[in-house]
């Protein structure tokens, strides 16, 4: 079944210079494999489509239970030339948080 | 064990936070940043006209206002609030509150030294584009060297009560004092990683404490009210997140979960001037309410290049709003945009980037947004960036027309047009760690 990404996971995001990172982590322990399996990074920079110009990286810090993903050219310049109102991508976690994935009920079961 | 709390995650966070944090119990060290990638920039312009500031100029006062209760519990303070001009900040200290003993770091200002660093061979190169510093060279404002800890452990050694910086890592704020305190050295990487991992999260104040954090943010406690972070740090290296007591938020594995992935980029090479830090290695422990435990840190020997934030002048930019309410609340916005655009090019004026958003509708996650059937009333916010400055002036006269010449009932235009704003850009480069003489001045 679809699902979106804020039922197993929560996440922040902010800037360095015209990049911009989430971080994504997993409410659950058992929610990570999930991420790691769902979440690739070509996925999302399909997702932010013109919002992220440049590559998307992802880093796995499976100790966290988290996932890094750090997107190139994300900000329309960065910080202080950028036009957009979130300048600095401190909603891009949000954002990917409303992204869909494919999961089976079985997996979701907190038991 | 000492107490390192931060109550200034940047230069202009809640002005109340140290005051809160320096009746906690116990607090030994409170530092507090206040330094963003440009705001370097933003000082320097400061200095430039008038040689006495490009100093953090809330930090005095409030010093001031702090200082019996600091000297009384043996506080001592760490802060970046020098700026491109720690030595002002340090005088204007001493002038409001004579009997601290204040200490400032200095050498990580390296404005004066590019041309003799390109000639020798640095080119200074921009970490992202590659591009060499000469190509901007002329419109160059501030360059600043980020320090690291080990300068400001030193000025703890000559026993002053208030340590002042310029461009340091944000984390060094914390490290210094463990430094100084648990002799911790330059061969020791494992445990300045470990500090650095404290440092950094508390380095952004409550954004460790259950500010800004999505888990089940509805049920965090007591916003108005709430702790910003304290830190135990341990000789062994052993870090524990906690907050004062009878304060709001809370300190979970999720706030400080997603406070150590902010703002990195490679966790296995978290660069810093100190130690190459990898979180990967990290374990968190909810060891009682309010408390997460961090070990397991690791760190490599420092980098031989240290990273240099230079600011430069880039162009101009302006953004103008006009809001429209429903019926066709969006449409109308749309129109709007349509004409503004064809009025631009009709007067010939070209920019490097033009920027519409429909704000309520799209303004923060553009085709990712939810789809809004009849929104109440859209923003249309209109940004252009360009080096030439007349052309982006023409436009701040653009907008305000449409309030009588476009679709009906365009309202919020309140504060007339809209203001012309100088672009300060980034520049992050590296420079060797040999080119860079940190030191400290005690000021009397």
């Amino acid at each position: 079944m679809k699902i979106r990404l804020s039922r197993i996971a929560h996440a922040r995001s902010g800037d360095k210079g015209d990049a911009s990172n989430i971080g994504i982590i997993a409410l659950r322990p058992k929610y990570y494999p999930l991420l790691a399996r769902e979440v690739t990074a070509q996925k999302v920079k399909r997702y932010f489509g013109t919002l992220v110009l440049g590559d998307v990286v992802r880093y796995e810090l499976p100790n966290l239970g988290a996932l890094n993903f750090l997107m190139h050219q994300a900000l329309d310049g960065g910080g202080t030339l950028s036009l957009r109102t979130d300048a600095q991508g401190k909603t891009h976690g949000a954002a990917l948080l409303g992204m869909e994935i494919e999961v089976s009920e079985h997996e979701l079961a907190t038991e | 064990m000492i107490r390192i709390a931060n109550g200034q995650g940047f230069w202009g966070d809640w002005n109340e936070a140290p005051k809160q944090l320096v009746d906690a119990r116990g607090l030994d060290y409170l530092t507090l940043d206040y330094l963003a990638e440009v705001t370097m920039s933003i000082l320097q312009k400061a200095k430039k006209a008038d040689p006495n500031l490009g100093y953090a100029r809330d930090f005095p006062p409030l010093i001031q206002e702090i200082a019996p209760k600091i000297l009384d519990r043996g506080i001592r303070v760490v802060a970046n609030a020098g700026g491109v001009n720690p030595i002002a900040c340090a005088e204007a200290i001493k002038k409001l509150a004579p009997s601290l003993k204040v200490a400032a770091v200095l050498g990580d200002d390296i404005l004066n030294r590019i041309d003799a660093l390109v000639s020798e061979g640095q080119l200074l190169r921009n970490m992202d584009t590659g591009e060499p510093i000469g190509t901007i060279r002329e419109n160059v404002l501030s360059a600043n060297v980020y320090l690291g800890a080990f300068p400001i452990a030193e000025a703890l050694e000559t026993g002053a009560d208030v340590v002042i910086t310029g461009r340091c890592a944000d984390a060094a704020l914390a490290l210094g004092p463990m430094i100084h305190r648990f002799g911790w050295r330059v061969a020791d990487p494992d445990l300045l990683a470990a500090g650095i991992v404290g440092g950094h999260v508390i380095e952004c104040g409550t954004q460790a404490t259950g500010g800004n954090c999505q888990a089940d943010w509805q049920s965090t406690p007591d916003f108005a009210h709430i702790g910003y972070p304290i830190l135990e740090a341990h000789p062994d290296g052993t870090m524990v997140v906690t907050k004062p007591e009878a304060t709001g938020g809370r300190v979970t594995l999720a706030t400080v979960k997603e406070q150590l992935v902010y703002e990195i980029g490679d966790p296995t090479r978290y660069m810093t001037p100190d130690a190459v830090v990898d979180f990967t290695g990290l374990q968190l422990r909810q060891t009682d309410a309010d408390r997460v435990e961090i070990t397991g840190a690791r760190g490599a020997a420092r980098p031989e290049r240290l990273k240099a934030s230079i600011s430069y002048h880039y162009g101009w930019k302006a953004v103008g709003t006009l809001v429209y309410s429903a019926p066709e609340a969006l449409e109308k916005a749309r129109v709007s945009d349509t004409i503004v655009r064809e009025r631009l090019s009709g007067l010939n004026l070209h920019f490097e980037k033009i920027h519409t958003e429909f704000f309520g509708v799209n303004a923060c996650h553009a085709h990712l947004a939810p789809p809004v059937n009849e929104p109440a009333e859209v923003q249309l916010r209109i940004g252009v960036r360009d080096q030439n400055k007349a052309a982006v002036e023409r436009f701040t006269r653009e907008l305000i027309p449409l309030v009588l010449s476009g679709p009906p009932g365009a309202t919020g235009y309140g504060e007339g047009r809209p203001q012309v704003r100088e672009i300060v850009a980034y520049w992050p480069a590296l420079v060797p760690r040999s080119a860079v003489q940190p030191r400290v001045e005690v000021v009397d």
